[in-house]
């Protein structure tokens, strides 16, 4: 890693940066890929997001499709863990929750190959700055 | 392959499916296969909206309409309008209760504005293992913006005006603290981040430093740039594995990017970051605890003053924020003190973070502006109460906070309010109760654990607590009198007004407001000896209803302690004396004819 | 500086910064009442951990009560001491704190003398009315020290005394919440810790959860056996503090009382430590002149500084902490055990009684001469030199017991040979004391001339480390003090870096020297009282006769007739020791 060394630099990185996490949050572009993130707090762990997201990165290797699987903090449905957003390119992201091996597969299997929606999709009801 | 055009998400979540979204759901469906749109439109059941109050719900994707409060009878019209003629069915929109208007887009609707993630902005959004997310969201420009184009004073000003004060449960004006904490000359200065949550059922701080610890990093190091400290400790309890981890990760990645260390972004300021382990004992949240447990003394707090601003860690000035209060920091300097201080109440700014636990449909983490109510957290983010029962009271404030009941449900959350209904806000843990508690046992169980968790260095504490605790079991055993009830309240209050820090101050709240609050539930524990909520097991009495007892011996077979006599097929009989009031009888019984008093 | 003013229950005081609101309400004589507070002023110690919380005051726009003990006042502070609000807390703490301490005030050795019951009997408790389960710990007996910790109230004296003022580091507060408590670590027994008995934590205990071991019983029984000869020793700090014990005045010296009191119980000859002393000085004195001088002739296998070995507590405490420094202490025995073995052979073989038959008592300021006595190289086939050390609290309770009107008593004095002391003996009892005493003698012995002054007041004092330079006919003597093993440690410290600069260094466990012993009549933290033994001690040397020990015609003619000259052949069996490497004890304990 190069060090920042101003606040010019910073700037230019945050910059590179949103311009991708912005592709992510639009995904406009057809060729985008599959975001999928799983919610990896102690909470989400704890009931099995671990296996959820090794599951995932898996099957989107074996089953050929190009989507990005990373790891995020707790989105607050603890009541629902372990839970995992899915941004299919084009659309709005959905929040699953109690997600399974089994409820992952069908996720991968339904919504993000045929866009099927699936039960257990949570309603985002926060707001969040910029 | 189906491709469908339109989805119908219909609210599956405990309060919906009480007023009956099942039904609706199946409605729903049969109407669609009814039209042969099977193939193009997908109806399915989802989580809770959290908007139980306008139960039942049907969003429409993708033009996000929201119909509120519908019923079975209202399918046909939603699918022969909305789904085939594309206009959406008015009558049924959500309407916004001060513009009275429809609001056709969900995401339009107040009360998705009701929780606004600022401490928590990054969470669940970034990955916080990578600093180039935190980065790209703004991470790190508000340390730059600090250190380039301001003043110690002009960025403690800052905090000032945006008047955030501490999310640690005491409320102090974070500004203040550093701008007391920078007037103090030394040689050396700490900024001491409190990770050591304690609450039962709190973990927002968890939370924050597992999905987003970079912002807390950049907090301290602005905070060190103000106050004059180079150096940073994070104060975390051991049990938190995976924050440590988390935490490691961004203070190496930080350093490896020059955001720590020397001459950060050539500002000539060096901040450095340590963790410290704490072995999680609650008092230890106390700051001067928490810093002679850092120095590696026993972990007890000291007499304030002197304040750790003056003599902290290693009795060099020392200012010790919480995690939650860190969080906040980037944003009020990335957004500006103004737009800070427009939310939130007039003594309380921004938003606090709530662990909702307990009878509560959404159990989890919310943030909402200060001055939301009660109600609108429990009732419409937290979705209501479990299996739709009564609710009955709200515990915050974690074991030093008091209990809130249906009169204060209305009552924005601020510090001051919540300390004025005989609670407090604390960290954030929200337990909600309802008609099944037994406030008595809620109380017994908070004191149960302050006296764990109790150093033993005042008395009041040390033995006051245990006294409470004492009388509060005498109490569920139906031991007490009338005259214990006074005497409870008169220690509370000493232990309240003499104890040495703020855990024994504010130790007996549960108990007090549980006694303003539910005072016949107390009077009916000590004088009818009943226990009303039929929480208290040795104020339970199993008795056989004589003319529902078939004799078939069941009950007796089963009891542990052979305290059921009689013949087969003869009435059966509970010897009272030596009844262990384990409810196995009742269990067992097929005739109904065991009852619980 | 600016004074501060405050408004104390409708009274203006006016204080210096930094003042508490106790010091400030004591100011104008209004006395509140404390627990935990212990204030050893000449010492700098201020123990004030606000625990207790007797001590709360209400302060005017303050939402809690304050600890007036550790809330410093601040301008236009309006302090109310004793309205409704404070009286209520105050007894409810109290309250709790009885609730949960053994109600046996009768049976306590501490009954009469304990600031808990002293404090509830002031505040008019009638009745606990918080009644529960009591915390319960194993009682502890060690050779010097009892620990009762069921009797204690958790105030943290003994924690503050072991571990900043000794910095010996055995006691601290373990466990949490109701069964907190001060203990050693893993709540081990004394007896498995590196505890020096040095008895401070005894002396500062306000209730009876520390005491000293009780030998009063034993020692009436052996007073009563027909077929023993008992022999009592009293040590120098005794007679100018136990009167204190019968109301007398602290600083009234009460030797012609004592003496007469110990014949009236009934034992057959009645000597004095101070005798001892003289023979220390003997011994001691010619074993540093001894160092000293090969050191100037240019002997390297000689350590200087030489430090004293009178004290048990400091015995032990360089036994655990400094092994590598074994060879720097003087080998001489302390008096009480120069006593025991010069009473056990010299003097048994005078008589004509058998050693088992004659039974050597001694008094003394101290618990942790309990423990020196039974050291097994202070015996003789089992046989102890000194068989029972009373503290002088043991002894004021044997007197009262005996029926005897101490403060009538008429002057007797001490039996011979063994009773004889001069001024130089005397003064061991006060911190400086044993090294005046040896520089008293060894100036005279190493110049030749007679000493015209024999008061050198540099070397008194109440501070805790204290150095002085003697001239010796031109030779300039450098000397170290230090009393309280914290002050004791810092001077071995500099020893063990090599930054010393000291010949000689005399060391005393307790602060204050043997008047501040942890078995003297507690003083509650009042320092004044030190004070006026110390004054005691040194009117007593001002008023003797013979103020050098080489002068005392009886030491003279001991070692006539049996030792022969110092550090003789028979001086190195009866009245010096070895010292152990203890810093594996506890390993081995371990194991």
């Amino acid at each position: 890693m190069t060090k920042i060394k101003t606040l010019a630099d910073l700037k230019k990185m945050k910059e590179e940066v949103r311009s991708k996490i912005t592709l992510r949050e639009q995904g406009d572009n057809p060729e985008d890929r599959v975001q999928v993130k799983v919610a990896m707090a102690t909470c989400g762990i704890a009931s099995g997001a671990k296996d959820v997201m090794d599951f995932m990165v898996g099957a989107f290797n074996k089953r050929g499709i190009d989507a990005v699987v990373t790891q995020t903090g707790c989105m607050g449905y603890c009541y629902a863990e372990p839970t995992v957003e899915v941004t299919v390119p084009g659309k709005e992201p959905v929040v699953f929750g109690y997600v399974d091996v089994k409820k992952a597969d069908e996720i991968i299997e339904k919504y993000i190959k045929k866009g099927i929606l699936l039960e257990g999709i949570i309603p985002v009801n926060y707001q969040t700055i910029e | 392959m189906s491709n469908y055009k339109m989805h119908l998400l219909v609210c599956s979540g405990t309060g919906c499916h009480a007023s009956e979204s099942d039904q609706l759901l199946i409605n729903l469906q049969n109407e669609i296969a009814l039209r042969d749109l099977a193939d193009d439109v997908q109806v399915i059941g989802t989580g809770c909206f959290g908007f139980c109050e306008k139960g039942p719900i049907v969003k429409v994707i993708p033009d996000n309409t929201f119909y509120t409060e519908v019923k079975s009878a209202d399918v046909t019209e939603i699918v022969a309008e909305h789904v085939i003629k594309g206009r959406k069915v008015e009558r049924l929109l959500y309407k916004d209760p001060v513009t009275k208007e429809h609001v056709t887009d969900s995401k339009h609707m107040g009360f998705y504005q009701k929780q606004l993630r600022i401490a928590l902005r990054n969470c669940g959004f970034i990955n916080p293992e990578n600093i180039d997310e935190y980065i790209g969201r703004d991470g790190y420009a508000a340390l730059g913006k600090v250190l380039l184009e301001m003043t110690p004073e002009e960025a403690i000003k800052e905090v000032m005006d945006s008047g955030l004060r501490g999310r640690g449960g005491g409320g102090f004006p974070t500004g203040l603290k550093w701008q007391i904490t920078r007037e103090v000359q030394a040689d050396q200065k700490y900024v001491v981040c409190n990770a050591d949550e304690g609450d039962p059922g709190a973990f927002m701080d968890r939370s924050i430093l597992e999905g987003d610890p970079h912002s807390v990093l950049e907090a301290m190091a602005i905070c060190g740039y103000c106050i004059g400290a180079s150096k940073g400790l994070v104060y975390i309890r051991a049990e938190y594995p995976l924050a440590i981890e988390r935490l490691k990760t961004a203070i190496k990645q930080s350093i490896e990017y020059g955001l720590l260390g020397d001459d950060i972004l050539g500002s000539g300021f060096n901040f450095d970051i340590e963790l410290r382990y704490g072995a999680g004992a609650f008092v230890c949240g106390e700051e001067t605890a928490l810093i002679h447990s850092m120095e590696g003394e026993r972990g007890e707090p000291t007499f304030k003053p002197p304040f750790p601003s003056v003599s902290g860690y290693l009795g060099k000035p020392t200012n010790v924020n919480n995690v939650e209060t860190f969080a906040n920091i980037p944003v009020i300097f990335n957004k500006g003190a103004k737009w800070f201080s427009g939310i939130g109440t007039e003594k309380s700014k921004g938003t606090k973070v709530f662990a909702l636990a307990g009878k509560i449909n959404n159990v989890g983490l919310i943030e909402v502006p200060m001055g939301t109510t009660l109600r609108e957290v429990i009732f419409e983010i937290g979705g209501g109460i479990k299996g739709g029962k009564k609710f009955k009271a709200v515990q915050t404030g974690g074991p030093s906070g008091g209990c809130l009941t249906e009169k204060h449900l209305d009552t924005p959350i601020d510090f001051d309010n919540l300390l004025a209904s005989g609670s407090m806000m604390g960290s954030g843990g929200m337990i909600v109760m309802d008609e099944d508690d037994c406030m008595v046992a809620v109380a017994k169980f908070f004191l149960s654990f302050t006296v764990d968790e109790s150093c033993g260095k005042c008395t009041p504490c040390r033995i006051g607590n245990k006294r409470l605790y004492e009388m509060l079991e005498a109490i569920t055993k139906g031991k007490a009198t009338v005259e214990d009830l006074d005497k409870m309240q008169n220690l509370s209050n000493v232990i309240k007004d003499t104890s040495l820090c703020g855990l024994g101050q504010t130790s007996p709240n549960p108990v007090l407001s549980t006694m303003n609050n539910f005072y016949d539930e107390y009077l009916a524990h000590v004088v009818d000896h009943k226990c009303p909520s039929s929480q208290c097991k040795d104020l339970l009495r199993y008795e056989v209803i004589e003319e529902n007892c078939v004799g078939c011996t069941a009950c007796a077979r089963n009891c542990p302690v052979n305290c059921i006599s009689g013949e087969r097929r003869q009435v059966h009989y509970i010897d009272q004396s030596l009844c262990i009031k384990c409810g196995e009888c009742f269990e067992r019984c097929k005739f109904d004819a065991i009852a619980v008093n | 500086m600016n004074k501060i003013k405050v408004n104390i229950d409708n009274t203006i005081v006016e204080v210096d910064p930094g003042t508490t609101i106790l010091q400030a309400a004591r100011q104008i004589d209004i006395d509140i009442p404390t627990l935990c507070y212990m204030h050893l002023g000449d010492m700098g110690i201020e123990h004030k951990p606000g625990g207790c919380r007797i001590c709360v005051v209400e302060v005017k726009g303050r939402r809690n009560l304050a600890p007036a003990c550790a809330t410093e006042c601040t301008e236009g502070m309006e302090i109310e001491t004793h309205n409704i609000r404070v009286l209520n807390a105050r007894k409810t703490v109290m309250e709790l704190i009885l609730s949960d301490h053994p109600s046996e005030c009768l049976l306590c050795a501490k009954a009469g003398n304990c600031d808990l019951q002293t404090t509830a009997i002031k505040m008019g408790i009638r009745e606990i009315p918080y009644q529960g389960e009591q915390s319960t710990y194993k009682e502890d007996t060690s050779p010097a020290i009892i620990r009762d910790m069921d009797k204690c109230i958790m105030c943290r004296r003994c924690e503050t005394m072991c571990n900043e003022v000794q910095t010996v580091g055995v006691l601290s507060a373990i466990n949490r919440g109701f069964m907190s408590v001060t203990a050693p670590a893993f709540e081990r027994n004394l007896d498995h810790s590196e505890c020096t008995y040095c008895g401070q934590c005894v002396a500062v205990c306000p209730t009876g959860a520390l005491t000293e071991v009780d030998h009063t019983n034993q020692v009436i029984r052996h007073l009563a056996d027909p077929n023993k000869v008992v022999v009592v020793q009293t040590a120098p700090a005794v007679r100018a503090a136990l009167g204190e014990e019968f109301g007398l005045k602290p600083g009234t010296l009460v030797t012609g009382k004592l003496v007469a009191a110990l014949r009236r119980l009934g034992f057959d000859y009645v000597f004095d430590t101070d005798f001892a002393a003289d023979l220390t000085i003997m011994e001691e004195g010619t074993e540093l002149l001894e160092r000293l001088n090969k050191y100037l002739s240019g002997d390297k296998d000689v350590k200087l500084p030489m430090l004293t070995s009178c004290c048990p507590g400091w015995v032990n405490f360089f036994e655990y902490h400094f092994p590598d420094m074994l060879d720097i202490p003087s080998t001489a025995r302390s008096p009480q055990q120069m006593f025991g073995a010069i009473a056990k052979n010299y003097f048994a073989e005078k008589i004509n009684v058998k050693r088992e038959n004659l039974v050597v008592v001694s008094i003394m300021p101290c618990v942790a001469k309990k423990y020196e006595c039974t050291r097994e190289e202070f015996s003789v086939n089992g046989n102890p030199d000194v068989d029972f050390a009373l503290s002088t609290r043991e002894l004021a309770n044997l007197i009262k017991r005996a029926n005897i009107n101490f403060n009538k008593l008429n002057d007797e004095d001490f039996d011979r040979p063994l009773g004889e002391s001069t001024g130089a003996g005397v003064i061991f009892g006060a911190t400086g004391g044993v090294i005046e005493a040896a520089i008293r003698t060894a100036y005279e012995v190493q110049t030749g001339k007679k000493l015209e002054k024999v008061d050198f007041e540099q070397l008194r004092g109440l501070e805790g480390i204290r150095s002085a330079k003697v001239d010796f006919d031109g030779l300039e003597l450098s000397i170290g003090i230090a009393h309280g093993l914290g002050n004791a440690r810092k001077l071995l410290d500099d020893i063990r870096q090599g930054k010393s600069q000291y010949h000689a260094i005399e060391i005393m466990a307790c602060p204050g020297g043997c008047i501040g012993g942890g078995g003297q009549p507690l003083h509650h933290g009042d320092s004044s009282i030190l004070k006026a033994r110390q004054r005691a001690i040194y009117e007593e040397d001002a008023n003797k006769p013979i103020r050098k020990s080489h002068e005392n015609p009886y030491i003279i003619q001991l070692y006539e007739e049996y030792l022969g000259k110092p550090l003789g052949e028979r001086s190195h069996q009866l009245l010096h020791t070895s010292y152990f490497d203890k810093s594996k004890k506890l390993i081995e304990i371990e194991e």
